[in-house]
Formats: C-alpha cells, structure tokens, sequence
C-alpha cells in the first residue's frame, strides 16, 4: 500500500512479469459489472413480477374499482397527457418552486443573520423552540382563509416548509461549526468577514446544502397539501378531484406522475449535492439521504 | 591550559546564556491561568515566567494535562491570562497576535479545501495574487514531499501528510515565530523521525523561533536547543535546561551521542515525579 501511495504522484514502474497484475485487475473488474447487471436485472424481473400480478389479479381477486390497474393507468395517462395533464403540472411546479426559493433564501438569510447576531439568537431560541414545534400542514387551512384558494397560498405553505427546514439547518449548521477552525484563521490573520465568508459558511455548507436538497420534495408536499385544501386547478387537486369522483385510476395516474418527479429531482439534486459537497469522506455522504 | 579554560568557558556560556546572548522575542512573566468549567476552578497554569530569544529552539515538556497547550493559547493570544502578562518585542499584545504562527495538535486542515488551498489560505487572506500565492505552495509542497497530491482533499491524506500539510500551512505566510503544539503526537515512529528531520532542515533554512510541546523527552531533547520541564497541574515551569549537541543534528544517531544521554537522564530525573503526580491526579479524576 505504502510504495503505491509514493508512486501515485508519476507513473508507477512495475517490475518485470506484473502484466499479470493487469490481468488480474481486469478480471476483478469483469466481476464487478457482471455483480452490476445481475443487480439491475433481478431488479427489472422484479417489477415486471409486481405489476403482472396488479394487472392479472384485476377484477379475478380484486376490483378495479378500488385499485385500478396498470394498463388502465397507462391508457389514462396518454389520454391525460394529450389533455390537461401539462397545464396542472406547470401549475404545481409554479407554485413549488416560487415557494421553494422565496422559502428557502430567507431560510438561509434568517439563519445567517441569528448565527451573526448571537445575542438576538439566544433571546430569540425559546420561541423558535416553540414555532418549531406546530406541525406545519396544521395551518394549511389558515392559509386558504388568509390568502384565497388560488396560487398564493400553495405558494406560502411551499415556502414556509422549506422556510424552516432551511432555517433551523443553516442556525444549527453555523452554530456547530469547530471553534478550532474559527481560531486557526484569526491566528492565521483573517478579518471577521474572511473567517465568516471562508471557514464559517463553508464549514456550515453541508448543513445547508442538504436542507436545500430535502426542502424540494418538502416544498412540493406543501403545494400538493395546499391543493387538497381548496384549489381550481394543480395536480394536487386533480387527485383530489378523481378520488371525489371515485376514478381510482385518475387518482393513481396523478400520483404516479407526482413520484415521477419526485424521483427526477432527487436524482437531479443528489448529482448537485455529490459535486458541491466532493470534499466530505463517502461515509458521512449519508447524512442527507433522501426525503419524499 | 588556558586554551582549555577559555574552551569550557565558551560551552559554558552556550549553554547557560544561549537566551541572553541574543534578543527576547517572546517574555512571559509571572504569568497564571484559571479556567472555570461547570461551576469548578481549575488553575492550569501557575506564576509561570520564560524568555524565548530570537532564532531559538525551544521545547516544552510535561505530563499531559499540565498547561502546556493553555500556554500555547496565551502566547498567541486566544484568550488573555487570568494574571501576569506576555510581552512581545517588549510590548503587550490585544488579542491574537499575528506574527506568531500556530501549528496545533489536531491538524485542523479545513476539509473543503484541497492540499494546495488549504496550503495557500494564509496566503489568500493577505491577498496575495493567484500567481504567487501558486508558486509559494508550490514550493513547499515539493519540499515536503506532497508532489501529486495537491489537488486531494484532506480525508483522501494519511495522517503524516496532514500534518506536515499543517506545517507548512503555517510556514507559507511566514510568522516571526512559530508555536507547535505536539505537531508530531499521533504518528507512527519511522514517520515522526523523518517529519522531525525535515523540521529541523526548514528551522535552520528559514531562522525562526519555534517552541514546540511535546510530551516526548527524547524527542524535546533531540530537536531543541532548551528543554523546558512542566509540572504536573497546576502548570508552572520546573526545569530549563540546554541542550549541548551541536547543529546541524543528525537525528537518525543522535540516540548514541553522550551528550544526548546525559542531558536526557538528568531531564528525566526532573520529569519523572511529574508523571507520577501527573498520573496520580488523573486517577482521582476517573
């Protein structure tokens, strides 16, 4: 181990006759895709097992009524798709993302701003102690009476979700960062603004960049909950919709197409967050799995 | 016959006035500290008084617990003492003291950093251009023998590059004076002994004045030209004593040398009770 971590720097020499290292490497390497594809495609076999059943068991040991189907989803979705399948998902869409990042920057600017003036902070611990402690869907109801059934107070419920996830992640985040780092760079020479902009934020960062990553599928939450409320239109209350019309399929297509999305986020922010945060050893990479 | 008198007396002088033949760079004077934790005072550091002069090797040992590293923290000025003062060049100082630099026992390399920036931070606050900033880090990383791993992060570093990352972090910006705090504590043996070479080398290129803790009396006695014995807590100083071996060291023989065993048998003397005290306080603690 030792003589390759010195010769990682050049080219590492190998001695006469280590082709068969090569070899070998290349063979363990064969083992992994091989261990690769056996896992993606007892994967692929297990679904296909899962939904034939769903499919096949319709109306023999089950009614379609309650569970619908996959093939009836999928018919539903064509049709949808070439109807008005787009315009509630851009609604949807709309009013988490509007929510997400009003949310989300004056979570981040909140935090900032209490972690600097420690002394606010402290007086203000108990009573952010005790608004953290109101189940935040709990006042989606409020919400409709204060600001109307149309977009805006999706949009506020969005942007409260991620508000105080991104909140209580940056104050706890700049709050817990190694005193030890702060003192090196003041006996190193740097200014306040130097030891906050370049030890305190960074150090913070993955405290805040994975609130960040949690807060949108959160956000969507709150604009979906806000729909079910009392809506004219968004995917949260087409679902609604469907359900009250007792059309099972409607209702699983819509929430079908929600995990879709879900799914492309994450997979879209974890590539986001795997780059920014590249830095961290693999092990602590976990302390933001997914939320949705 | 006189040649010889006047050849003792020379060793003599070396040794006792090492520190006053030159200038006082750091001078600690009646200097004691108490910390308060959970309603209980602890004094970790009592009327404690030592002059560093310019350009010298000074080495701190003592059992562990005894304010050697709240030493440390006063010199640069962390936090000021509960009594006496610190005076540096002479005068006093209000709060960290920029001219000292730190190399403290935990690496403390700013994990998002790679080897290279992290290397160049001091460099960046002072706002030296990207160019200089580059060729400076440069150097020193060669000269450590990190050449490769410039663009690694600190986790992807075993624990000797880290460190010696550590040192030269501090040497780039070049302090008057530099402090270390057990640099070398949680490094394998055969790595301690090439770090510990390699300080000596950057010592005698760049003249600094450096103190160094250590809780290792062979290793105090190799590196320093005074060994400084500390008392079990509450910290004061017991013993100072110089080192009469002659530079450039050879670190790798340096065990076999008379002079290496003498002074080491008679700083041990010193130390030893203090161990014992040292030890015997950490029982009632536990």
């Amino acid at each position: 181990m030792a003589s390759t971590e010195l010769n990682a720097a050049g080219d590492v020499a190998l001695p006469p006759g280590a082709s068969n290292v090569e070899d070998d490497i290349r063979a363990w390497e064969a083992l992994e895709r091989r261990e690769k594809w056996k896992l993606m495609i007892v994967r692929v076999v297990l679904a296909i097992v899962l939904l034939s059943i769903w499919e096949y068991g319709t109306d023999r040991w089950f009614d379609a009524l309650w569970f619908s189907s996959p093939l009836r989803v999928l018919r539903h979705l064509w049709d949808w798709a070439q109807d008005d399948l787009l315009k509630h998902l851009v609604i949807t869409l709309r009013e988490t993302f509007i929510g997400y990042s009003c949310g989300t920057l004056l979570g981040i600017a909140m935090g900032v701003l209490l972690a600097r003036f420690a002394f606010v902070g402290r007086v203000l611990d108990p009573f952010i102690l005790a608004v953290n402690g109101i189940p935040r869907i709990a006042l989606a109801p409020l919400f409709i009476i204060w600001f109307g059934i149309g977009e805006p107070s999706k949009i506020v419920l969005a942007g409260l979700l991620s508000f105080f996830l991104c909140f209580y992640a940056t104050l706890s985040g700049l709050r817990s960062v190694d005193p030890a780092y702060v003192a090196i760079a003041r006996v190193m020479g740097a200014t306040e603004r130097q030891t906050f902009f370049k030890v305190v934020l960074p150090a913070a960062s993955p405290w805040i960049i994975t609130a960040m990553k949690i807060g949108v599928p959160f956000a969507l939450v709150g604009a979906i909950v806000g729909e079910f409320m009392a809506a004219t239109a968004g995917l949260g209350w087409k679902i609604q919709l469907y359900t009250a019309q007792f059309d099972t399929t409607g209702a699983v297509t819509g929430v079908l197409v929600l995990m879709v999305v879900v799914i492309m986020f994450n997979t879209a922010l974890n590539r986001l967050e795997a780059h920014v945060l590249r830095w961290r050893p693999e092990s602590s990479g976990a302390a933001g799995s997914d939320v949705q | 016959m006189m040649a010889s008198v006047k050849a003792a007396h020379m060793t003599e002088r070396a040794a006792a006035g090492h520190a006053a033949s030159r200038d006082t760079v750091i001078s600690i004077e009646r200097v004691g500290h108490v910390f308060r934790t959970k309603g209980r005072r602890v004094q970790a550091l009592l009327e404690t008084d030592l002059r560093i002069s310019e350009g010298e090797f000074l080495t701190i040992v003592g059992p562990s617990g005894c304010g050697k590293s709240t030493l440390m923290n006063l010199i640069v000025g962390l936090f000021p003492a509960s009594t006496g003062e610190i005076l540096y060049r002479g005068k006093r100082h209000n709060g960290v003291n920029r001219s000292i630099g730190y190399v403290t026992q935990a690496d403390n390399l700013y994990p998002w950093r790679s080897l290279r920036k992290n290397i160049e931070f001091p460099l960046e606050l002072r706002g030296v251009p990207a160019r200089e900033r580059r060729e400076r880090s440069q150097h020193l990383i060669r000269r450590v023998g990190l050449s490769g791993f410039e663009n690694s992060y600190p986790h992807e570093l075993s624990g000797g590059m880290r460190q010696r990352a550590n040192i030269v972090r501090t040497l780039a910006y070049q302090p008057e004076v530099i402090l270390m705090d057990e640099p070398f504590g949680p490094l394998d043996a055969q790595t301690r002994l090439i770090l510990q070479n390699q300080l000596l080398e950057l010592w005698q290129e760049e003249k600094k004045t450096i103190i160094f803790i250590t809780h290792d009396l062979s290793e105090a006695v190799a590196l320093a030209d005074r060994v400084v014995v500390m008392s079990a807590r509450p910290g004061r100083i017991k013993t100072v004593a110089p080192v009469p071996i002659p530079r450039p060291r050879n670190l790798f023989e340096i065990h076999k040398d008379e002079r290496f065993l003498a002074t080491y048998q008679a700083l041990w003397l010193s130390l030893e009770d203090e161990v014992k005290r040292g030890a015997a306080q950490w029982q009632v603690q536990s």
